[in-house]
């Protein structure tokens, strides 16, 4: 038997439901098929405190009852909890492995990006995709990419990464099929990196 | 501690039956009546499916009777109360006020004004209801004693 939510806490989620996930599924098709431009998802305002309403956006978007959802031990156990089972109905895991979706807050520490669904051989697509929750998407270290979708070049600033997280990425996305697909979240601001994006670092 | 739960649970569900199985015109009349507070919506009203699933048989094993449509809607007072309604059919505003009165009858102040402006009429209307369709079925009731058995003798 499963445990009745505790819904005190709880914030609402998209105000109509059917309208306002067209519309971030939109967004974020476009900023997934144009990676490293900042796309702006002004909804879900109410999202819990600390994740933002990008991030809360596209979980509300994107997962369903199908998608095991892996939070950050920082996020793990509170409103946040609540408010993914309440609004998606998602499991939640706590094994990044098997998640579908992964939600962090990044901090200095430097998540093992290994430790995720790198997706399978016949089915690259179950790989889990990485929501990281930063303070900003400008101002940081720039990093150059390229890539399907892109032109030429583009450069993007996120802050709050952690020093050696590009290389970490690259090494996971080495094997192409295999690898994770990344976006990057701050306030209602998204950046979308799909895991054919190749980092070039300023100054090599 | 566990028993007041119980209690608190079994009220709950009695309520939320009658909410549930009301006419929704009255549901959404009687809380009108009722001058409701301000909610805050949490999960705006809607419309679904859900499997209703039946025990038969020696063992009891479940099967599934068939699906029914439902809406469900959850709100807040701002209070802390959250109320959740869910209705039969695919009435919105029923499940918006059925959740509206879940929420005011979790409320101290409220509860009982409540019970006696709304449950307690919908309880006698329903009880009413199905006296009326026990009383129609009885009326055509064939007692099969009554019968001359001629094929004796």
């Amino acid at each position: 038997m499963t445990t009745a939510l505790d819904l005190s806490n709880l914030r609402p989620g998209f105000q109509d439901p059917v309208r306002e996930a067209q519309a971030a599924f939109r967004l974020i098709l476009e900023a997934m098929s144009n990676p490293g431009s900042i796309k702006r998802l002004m909804l879900a305002t109410e999202a819990p405190e600390g994740v933002g309403s990008a991030a809360g956006a596209v979980l509300l978007t994107l997962a369903d009852m199908d998608t095991p959802v892996w939070l950050s031990p920082s996020l793990a156990g509170g409103d946040l909890s609540i408010w993914l089972r309440f609004h998606c109905n998602s499991p939640l895991t706590s094994d990044p492995s098997a998640a579908a979706f992964a939600l962090a807050i990044c901090d200095d520490t430097l998540l093992d990006l290994n430790q995720f669904n790198l997706g399978d051989a016949k089915y690259p697509d179950r790989a889990t995709t990485l929501i990281l929750v930063l303070p900003s998407l400008i101002g940081g270290a720039p990093v150059r990419l390229q890539g399907p979708g892109i032109e030429t070049e583009v450069t993007i600033a996120p802050c709050g990464l952690p020093a050696d997280f590009w290389s970490a990425r690259t090494e996971v996305n080495s094997k192409f099929q295999f690898g994770i697909d990344l976006m990057l979240c701050a306030g209602d601001e998204i950046i979308c990196l799909p895991r054919t994006t190749r980092t070039l670092e300023q100054g090599r | 501690m566990i028993e007041t739960q119980l209690v608190d649970t079994l009220a709950r569900q009695g309520w939320m039956s009658v909410l549930a199985k009301a006419r929704p015109g009255r549901v959404i009349e009687l809380l009108r009546e009722l001058n409701p507070p301000k909610t805050e919506v949490l999960r705006s009203p809607e419309t679904g499916m859900v499997m209703v699933r039946g025990r038969a048989g020696s063992d009891g094993g479940a099967f599934n009777l068939g699906e029914m449509t439902v809406t469900r809607c959850v709100v807040r007072l701002g209070s802390g109360e959250t109320g959740v309604g869910y209705v039969a059919g695919r009435n919105k505003q029923h499940a918006h006020a059925a959740a509206v009165i879940d929420a005011m009858l979790q409320s101290p102040e409220l509860s009982d004004q409540v019970q006696s402006a709304v449950i307690a009429p919908l309880k006698a209307e329903k009880a009413s209801e199905s006296e009326a369709a026990a009383l129609k079925a009885a009326a055509t009731k064939v007692d099969f004693f009554t019968m001359v058995r001629d094929r004796e003798g």
